[in-house]
This record gives structure tokens, sequence and C-alpha cells, in this order.
């Protein structure tokens, strides 16, 4: 509380700054009550080596909000953005700019995870409200963050259900789970690896390394066990290797990895002779078709009509996260405090799931979502829960 | 733990063998700066990567795919040969525009050894942020990204019982030897050869018998490049893809072979390479990929305590006392 | 001394317009340093006072819009040019004092910042408590590299502390019970000394001053840990500097000049060596402590191999053995990359090429310790010269011998 104050304290005061300065700017701002525009923050790695999967992120955002402001509300919103090239330290920095000077009313992100936990103290401590559309490592739930969201399901949601569609949906006896030992890969591979022996199936593990590009450590190990299904915690471009080392050396088992493989490079990594066939689930929902209902049909439509491309990984729950903020201020909340309180009760039909957050600022919905490979593309197959695979 | 050592015992030592080959070859490189310069070529890893680059244009220009038998051999042959051309010129390019202008005046190691690393950062750079972009038309953020070009069937040659081995494997194994044995006979018997060795034992000496240490110093450099390329084109075959950084970790552990073996000494990055590639592999076995790395350095650790200049010692240049 | 005197004017004659320019730099270093040397007590004294004020003027917002417009001025002055610096004159202790090559620094820097994790997180201790601890710990582990490795010679060496960095990084990625690849989150600030605040009015204001509260430790106001940074930094000048002019600091330079000599002179180079790796890993280990404090998480890949050659390559640039120099080194090698991100994707790119083209400049440093500085015209520095540095038939070595 006390703590709270005295950020508060600094941010009213940086406020007072930066009204000064738009006020020279020319621009009439009206006083410090006023409430005709707002800025959201938007904060991700758009330049950086993972900038493909955030940049559907930022797009998406921009969409909604452009979307809102071309409806003349009476108090339209001003789009910040904030590339922390995914590096911690410098989205720690960014974002106490854009509590200082850009007095931001809530932010979209950090889309990464490793960025999240250090940024999360610091918007805490400034009382702004964040909802990240990506940022999926179970534990930045259990800080006892309040003014902390996401609109995704968690890895710890991901790998149960993926577990659990390995073992029944596959009815795999023996599963293999290699991870990269990443921040994302390792606790992924290990709820998959709990989930698949509570399943009943027998397990054996190893890791390969992010830098390297010769797995044949793995592959042999992964030989000698001959499993009926491979998982791979991590990224597609180690995936795609590890899959094509795999095939190569005569591994037949099944291929599975999740949403950090979600992507054409697994394909193209691995060949798509080597590739087809291989599952990746995510709790996303892409469905750039718009199959999965109306209001997704609609966003894809729109999206595509926008940035030339098709919807992509994450797009449509940035669009949800831009939308909750869009909601608040709809329902005449401008301040930080107030948008907050009122995300802890939202509850809407978004485009990727019913937004609706727990206690803790997680989703309430556990939905996984399977697609398979098939040439270079990645069609939907259908929700882990009820899909089977042939 | 045993277990898994032991019926993974065939099958890791022939990747030790395959990829030690690529490490010793890369480690040729920084063996024989180092001999001639007492210098660490941080900038090799990236000559590495360059020769990889070519490997990829040149399957590409060619528009090779299932290559398989006899006529792989003669595709490495190839693409050795343009990886070696590309960076064995990079490499002189290197060392006349990073290195040389401190050699001349009279700069201290440490001094070449930010330039190396400087030049790194910059190749590596360059790579990711403006050639891959413009190279393969993506979008610049997308640089960073592995680029493929797949070209190469895979066939057992023969199998005794777990011990499989397969084409690539054989011909990396097989061409880093000949490359070997070439290039030791090089040194020890052609007259630039004696020059190097003469310039590495003792540069004053040597140039007051009329030794040209400019043309000795280029002459290391394209040779050790060279070799980086062949290595580099041997790699591609293997994995037939490539990215901006790949000769990072590729470059910290041939260096780390190049100790093993004995710095300075060619023989040394042979047996230094070999041993180290059947390290990490046999140490994956035994405690897990992840230790991979951890076990490698600590058995240099442990040979460097016991024999402090490497299995083979330093021997292109004198011992030092 | 003489000899460069003599040595220089001659091969001036044909350099090139850009080498000028640092020579004059150069020239005008020297005469500061000149200045500088006849100083009395009281002159030094406030001239170093001076400086301390004027760190703690550093994060005002004026200062912040010119040197980095693009982030959080006040974060990027604690980590990474505080912590830049502080390290740097960790480093320089082995380095530059010493001569030895140290490519895996930032395994001491892991280790201050695991302690603050693991005693401040899972076992509640107070921040100040910690600090020594992390201290005495990143001392303890440099003894533990050193011990078995310290016999060998250069490069040698320098893998050694290499793969000992990737060890250390390696092993906190494997070890679940301290997070993994995870790391450790939720690190508690320093407990606040006291929760005054600076008095709003209006000189405090012109100054940025007004409601900070200097010894209250938060997420979002990063002066108070500039502060403690600060005075952490001179505290590590002041005890480098001690050391530099004491019998440890004279068998340091022994030891960097010529080992074998030394050794024969009766120093126990093998001790002293040991001691530098203490030193300097316990100044990496106290920038690990703050760190861990300020960021509130760290995870393995906070430490890799790259800072340790950023780091001496911050010491190398500045003038390795010059504390000023190794500081201003650091400084610029945190703040170019900050300032220029209006380049962005370049920056990195850019920055590699000016350290090859600084290096070509000014191989000896921007700031370089004079007597090595000396050492280099005669044509060894005090880490050893490359080899093959004799100048071939025409080149400037033998000139200037011509001309002398």
């Amino acid at each position: 509380m006390k703590l709270g104050t005295s950020a508060l304290r600094l941010i009213a005061m940086a406020g007072v700054a930066s009204l000064a300065l738009t006020a020279c700017g020319g621009e009439d701002s009206g006083g410090g009550g006023d409430v005709s525009e707002v800025s959201i923050g938007v904060m991700g790695d758009f330049t950086g080596e993972n900038s493909g999967i955030v940049l559907p992120i930022k797009n998406a955002v921009q969409l909604a909000i452009d979307n809102y402001n071309a409806t003349s509300p009476e108090t339209k919103i001003v789009l910040k953005e904030y590339d922390s090239q995914a590096k911690p330290e410098q989205a720690t920095a960014l974002a106490k700019k854009a509590i200082k000077e850009d007095k931001i009313v809530g932010l979209v992100g950090p889309a990464f995870s490793g960025e999240s936990a250090q940024v999360g103290p610091v918007l805490e401590e400034a009382g702004i409200p964040s909802v990240s559309a990506s940022a999926t490592n179970a534990a930045l739930a259990e800080n006892g963050w309040k003014y902390w969201h996401r609109v995704i399901a968690d890895d710890d949601v991901q790998g149960a259900g993926l577990g659990a569609f390995i073992t029944t949906g596959l009815a795999a006896k023996k599963v293999f789970v290699v991870d990269d030992k990443s921040t994302y890969g390792q606790p992924l591979g290990a709820t998959v690896k709990a989930s698949s022996e509570s399943g009943g199936a027998s397990t054996q593990t190893d890791s390969i390394d992010i830098k390297a590009s010769d797995y044949s450590s793995t592959v042999n190990k992964v030989k000698a066990f001959a499993p009926d299904a491979i998982f791979f915690a991590g990224y597609y471009a180690q995936g795609g290797k590890l899959l094509k080392q795999l095939r190569e050396a005569g591994v037949t088992g099944k291929f599975l990895s999740a949403d950090g493989s979600l992507d054409p490079g697994l394909a193209k990594g691995a060949g798509t002779k080597n590739a087809d066939g291989a599952l990746i689930g995510c709790p996303c929902l892409i469905d750039p078709e718009g199959t999965a209902g109306d209001a997704s049909k609609t966003f894809a439509e729109a999206y595509k009509a926008k940035f030339n491309a098709s919807t992509a990984i994450y797009s449509a729950e940035a669009y949800d996260a831009a939308t909750v903020f869009i909601n608040a201020i709809k329902a005449g909340k401008v301040t930080p405090e107030d948008i907050n309180t009122w995300i802890a009760t939202a509850d809407f039909a978004g485009v990727s799931k019913q937004i609706k957050f727990q206690e803790n600022g997680e989703i309430a919905a556990d939905d996984v979502y399977i697609y398979k490979v098939t040439g270079e593309t990645l069609p939907l197959l259908g929700n882990a829960k009820t899909v089977k695979d042939e | 733990m045993l277990d898994n050592f032991l019926n993974q015992f065939w099958p890791s030592t022939v990747d030790g063998l395959a990829l030690g080959s690529i490490y010793a070859l890369i480690a040729l490189g920084y063996t024989m700066v180092y001999g001639v310069l007492r210098l660490i070529n941080f900038a090799h890893s990236e000559i590495f990567m360059i020769g990889t680059f070519t490997s990829l244009a040149v399957v590409g220009a060619f528009g090779f795919s299932e290559i398989g038998g006899i006529a792989l051999v003669g595709v490495v042959l190839l693409l050795a040969l343009a990886g070696g051309l590309a960076s064995g010129a990079s490499a002189v390019a290197l060392e006349y525009l990073a290195y040389r202008p401190l050699r001349k005046r009279g700069a201290g190691r440490l001094a070449a050894l930010i330039s190396a690393i400087g030049a790194s950062l910059f190749l590596q750079q360059l790579f990711a942020r403006v050639l891959i972009p413009w190279w393969f038309d993506v979008p610049q953020e997308k640089g960073a990204l592995p680029v493929q070009g797949h070209f190469v069937v895979r066939e057992d040659v023969f199998a005794i019982g777990d011990f499989v081995v397969r084409n690539d494997k054989l011909i990396i194994f097989l061409a880093a030897i000949l490359m070997m044995v070439a290039l030791d006979q090089f040194v020890t018997r052609t007259k630039l050869g004696r020059g190097i060795r003469a310039t590495a034992q003792d540069p004053e000496t040597s140039v007051l018998m009329g030794v040209n240490i400019d043309r000795i110093v280029t002459a290391t450099f394209a040779i050790g490049g060279a070799m980086a390329g062949a290595a580099a084109a041997l790699y591609f075959m293997r994995f037939e893809e490539t990215n901006y950084f790949v000769g990072f970790l590729l470059g910290i552990k041939a260096f780390t072979a190049a100790v093993l073996g004995g710095i300075g000494n060619l023989r040394g990055a042979l047996v230094g390479g070999l041993t180290l590639g059947l390290i990490e592999m046999y140490g994956s076995a035994f405690f897990g990929s992840e230790w991979k790395d951890v076990v490698a350095f600590s058995v240099l650790v442990l040979v460097l305590m016991f024999r402090p200049t490497g299995i083979l010692g330093e021997s292109l240049q004198q011992a030092r006392v | 001394m003489s000899t460069l005197e003599k040595a220089k004017p001659a091969v001036k004659g044909k350099q090139q317009p850009l080498r000028k320019v640092t020579d004059l730099f150069g020239d005008a270093s020297d005469r500061a340093r000149d200045w500088w040397g006849v100083q009395t007590g009281v002159v030094r004294w406030s001239v170093y006072l001076a400086l301390i004020v004027a760190a703690l003027f550093l994060p005002h917002a004026g200062i912040g819009s010119f040197m980095s417009p693009h982030s959080d001025w006040q974060s990027i002055l604690f980590y990474p040019i505080g912590g830049y610096i502080l390290l740097a004159i960790g480093l320089n202790v082995v380095v530059g004092q010493a001569g030895l090559l140290d490519l895996g620094y930032v395994a001491f820097f892991a280790v201050g910042g695991y302690t603050m994790a693991v005693l401040g997180k899972i076992w509640g201790w107070n921040f100040w408590e910690i600090i020594a601890v992390g201290i005495v710990l990143a001392a303890l582990s440099g003894i533990l590299l050193g011990a078995p490795t310290l016999r060998l010679r250069g490069d040698y060496l320098a893998i050694v502390t290499l793969g000992f960095g990737e060890i250390i990084r390696i092993s906190a990625t494997n070890t679940d019970s301290i997070g993994g690849p995870n790391g450790i989150a939720g690190i508690p600030h320093p407990p606040n000394v006291t929760d005054w605040a600076v008095p709003a009015n209006g000189l405090t204001e012109a100054l940025d001053l007004d409601g900070l509260k200097p010894f209250t430790y938060g997420a979002l106001d990063t002066r108070p840990y500039y502060y403690l940074l600060v005075g952490a930094i001179v505290l590590t000048i002041v005890l480098a500097k001690r050391l530099e002019h004491s019998r440890v600091g004279r068998a340091w330079a022994a030891i960097r000049e010529d080992e074998d000599a030394a050794e024969l002179m009766g120093v126990p180079t093998f001790k002293f060596k040991l001691a530098s790796f203490a030193i300097g890993a316990a100044f990496g280990g106290l920038a690990g402590v703050l760190y861990g404090s300020q960021a509130t998480s760290i995870i393995p890949e906070d430490f890799p191999f790259i800072l340790s050659a950023t780091i001496l390559a911050a010491v190398v640039l500045g003038g390795s053995g010059n504390i000023p120099g190794v500081m201003l080194g650091a400084f610029l090698i945190a703040w170019i990359p900050e300032r220029v991100r209006g380049v962005e994707e370049y920056r990195v790119m850019v920055f590699g090429a000016a350290l090859v083209i600084m290096m070509a400049l000014r191989p000896e440093g921007i700031l370089p310790s004079r007597q090595r500085k000396a050492e280099l015209a005669e044509g060894s520095g005090g880490m050893g010269a490359m080899g093959a540095e004799v100048g071939g038939p025409g080149g400037s070595d033998v000139e200037i011998e011509v001309k002398k």
C-alpha cells in the first residue's frame, strides 16, 4: 500500500509533466480531468528474432483500436508500441517509460513469459493493468499480481491437455519427451511427461541445445526407446531440425509439439516429407477460414482486408486482449484502477473464446486445439478433448 | 545411465566421429592462426558461417535434389571447393581489414582479440540483418531464422549389428582425415609450409632469414579459412540448413578441441576434434544431452591439469617453457 | 617513457588524418594527466567529490532525454551502464592488473545473482546480509576456479575460464531446485532504510529530485538502486586503487610483465594470481547481488558468454589497467547500443564495426594506463604481443629504427 501511493504520486507527477509537454505541442488537452484520449500500450518483440510470432499480435491490436476509434467514441484510444525485442531488461525500461512518460492506462503484453516476469512487478507497483495474449508460462500466475491478466490458457493447461490427447486420442503407450531447456520448453515438457504418465504411458526424456545443430545424441536415445509418440517442447526452428534428424535415423513414432512450433517453419526445416502428419497443439485458435464461428469469420476477413495477410498465431487472442480494454473504456472507465476493477468482472464472448478471468488473472477457458501439419500448412484438426487423429 | 551408455555405444561412436571431424577441420583454422600470430581468431566461426551459406547458394544454383550414392561425393567436392574459396577469401580479407592494422601498430594480443570479437559480431549481424533478408527476400525480422536446402538422400553404407554407418557420416569422416593428411604434408614439405613453421617458431629470426611475414600470415589465414569452408560444406551436407549464428557454438567447440589437442599443433587439432566429439556423445548418452557441454569442458580442465599444453602439446611452434 | 617521446614524431609523419585526431586526443589526455599528477591532495579530493555529486544528479530527466530518448534513462543508468562499470572495474583487476585473460567473468556475476535469489527468495534473508555472503561466495568460486587452473598460461587459461562460465550457466539451467531455465522470480527488494522523501520545492524540482525517496527500494523507481550502485562503485574504486599501489599491485604488475622473471625474483606468483581472481570475482559477485535484487527475477540466460566478451571489450576499449579508462569503456559499451536504438536493427552491427575501428585506431584503449602505453610503444604489451609482430621490410617499426 505504502509503495502504491508513492508510485501513484510519481505517476501523477509524470502525468503533469507529459500534459505540459503535449500542451506545448499545441494539442488541446483541456486540463487534468480530460478523458478525450487515453493511451494503451502494446509490448513485444517487433524487430528481434521472434518477431514473426509477435507482429500478428501488434496488427490485431492495431485493428481493434482503429475499428474502435473509427466509431468516433467519446474517449479515443492512442496505441503506443514498445519493442522489447523479448529482452527482459529492455522490457522493464520501456515499461517504466510507458508508465512515467506515456501515461498508459493499460498494456497488451508483454508477449513473452521471460519479459513478463520482470515487467510484472513494475506494472503491479504502478497499478497498470496488463493483458497478455501469448505469455503462457504457468508460474506467472503464482506471483499474486492484481493487475496482470492473460487471455490464453497457460502451459500447464496446454501440457495437461496434450498429455491427455497423447494417451487417449492417440492411445500411445510409450512417449518420449524432448525439451529445449528454454523457459518455455522445460516446464511444458515436464507437464506433458507427468500427464502422459498419469495416462498410463511410460516415458523417457532428453534435452537439446537451442544453439546446436547436431541432435544425434537425442536421436540415438529416442531410437533406442522406440516410442509411439515423441513430444517436442520448444520452438519450430529446433523442432524442424529434430524432426528431420529423427526421421532420417528411421524413427517412426508420431511427432507432436505445442504452440512454440505452430509455424510453417517446422515443415520447412524438417522437409515436408518428414513433417507430414505431425500434430501441433495450441491453446490458441488460428482460424483464417473463419470456420470456428461468426466472430472468428468477421475478424479473419477484417484482418485480411487491413494487413493483406491471413490471421496468424495469437492474433485472435491479441484482438480479444485489446477488446478487454476497449470494452472497459466504452463502459466509461478511464483510469488504470477503474479499468482493472472492470476487467475482474469482464465476461463477454471474444473471438477466440469466452473472455472471463479467474481471481489470479488467468483466463477461465481451458481449450487446447490440435493442428495437423499438411505440406507447409497447419489446418485446424479440432479440440484436443474430442478429436482423434484418423 | 550405464544401460543407456552401453546400448547407445556404437551409434554414439559413429556420431561422435562425424561431429568430431567437423570440429577438427574448424579447429585447424584456430590452431594455425594461433601458431603464427598467437591470436584467438574469434571471427573464424563467421568464416565457417560464410562457407555454409556458399554451400546453400551452390545447392540452389545447380538445383541439386535427391542426391545419393557416388554422386553425393562429387557434389560435396564441388561444395567444398566453393566453400573453401569463399571462406579462404573472407579469412584473408578479415586479416587484412581487422588484424593487419593492429599488427602494424605493434598492438597487444588483447586488442586483437577485441577486434576479433567486433568482427565476429559485425559479420553475424551483416548476415542476419542485411544479406539474408536481401538474398531470400524475407522481411528483415526473419533474417535470424534458419534457411534450408534439402538435397541429400541418406542411405546406410554398411551395418555390423548396432554399428550402422550412413553415407553422409562416412563422407565427413573420410574427407576430414584426407584433408588433414594433405595439410600435414603441405606444411612439412613445401616451401610455404616451412615458412609458416618458421614464423610460428620465431618470427624475428625468420624475418632475418628472408621470410616475408605478411605473405606467411596471408597464407595462414587462406589455408585456415579454406579448411573451415570445406568443413562448412560437410556440415551443410549433414544438416542441410544454416543460420547466421551457426558458427558460434561450433567455433567455441572447435577452439576447445584445438586446445585439447594442443594448440598450434595440426595433428593435435585432429586428435582434439575427434576426442571432443566422442566425449560429447558418450557424455550425452551417460548423463543426458543437457550435460554434454559440462562434461566436455570438465574433461578439458582435467586434461589441461595433467598435460598443460594439451594432449599432443604445441609443435607448430616451439613448446613454451 | 623517453623512447615513446622520441619515437612519436617519426611515426606521425606518415599517418592518416583519422589517426591524427586520435593522437590529438591522446596528447590532450596526456596533458590532463600531467596536470593531475602534480596536484595536491585538496584539489584531488575536491575533484573526486565533484564527480560523485555529479553522478548523483545523472538520473535527471533532462539529461535522460538526450542520453536515452528511446527508453527509460534511469533504468539504463542502473543496468547496463552502472552494472557494466562495476563489472569492468572487477575484470580490470584480473585482466588489466594481473594480466590474466578471463573469458568467463560472467560466472561470478551469476554467482552473485543466484546468491541473492536463493537466499532472498527461498531462505528469506535480508539484502544487507546477502550482500556480504554473495561477495564471499563469488570470491570462493574465484578461488575454486583458480586453484586448479591458474598454473596454465595465457590462452589455455582463457579457454578454461570460458568453459567455467558455460559450466555455471548450464548447471543452473539443468538444476530444477533453483528454477532450471526459468530461474528465480520474486526476488525481494532490499528493506527500506528510511522512507524519507526529498521535499518538493523549486530547487529540487529543477534538479528533478522532488518526491524522490532515495532509500526506498521498489520496482518502479530505479534511482535508489542507482545510488546504491554508485556507492558500490566508489568503494570498489577506492579498494582497487589502494591495491594497485600496494605490494599486491606491484606483484601483479610484475606477473603481468614477465611471470617467469617475477617468480625468479621471489614473487609467489600463484598466490597473487589467485588473489586477483578472488578479488575480481568478489566485485563481480557484488554486481550480481545488486542486479538480482533490482531485476527481481533472474534466469540463466541473463549470464551468457557474450556478456563476458562484452565486459572484456569494455576493459580493453577503455584502456586496460587504468580505472577511469575502464569506466569510460564500460559506459560507452553499455550506452552506445541504447542510444542508437533509432537505427534499431543495425545497432549490434554498428557496435561490432566500432570495436574493430576503435582497436585499429587506438589499440592501447581510449585512456590507456600510461605504463602500458609506454610498453606498447616499445613493441610488447603486458599481455604479450601478437606473434609475427616484427615489421617486414618496409614495415613502420623498421623505419623508426632507421630514422632514429
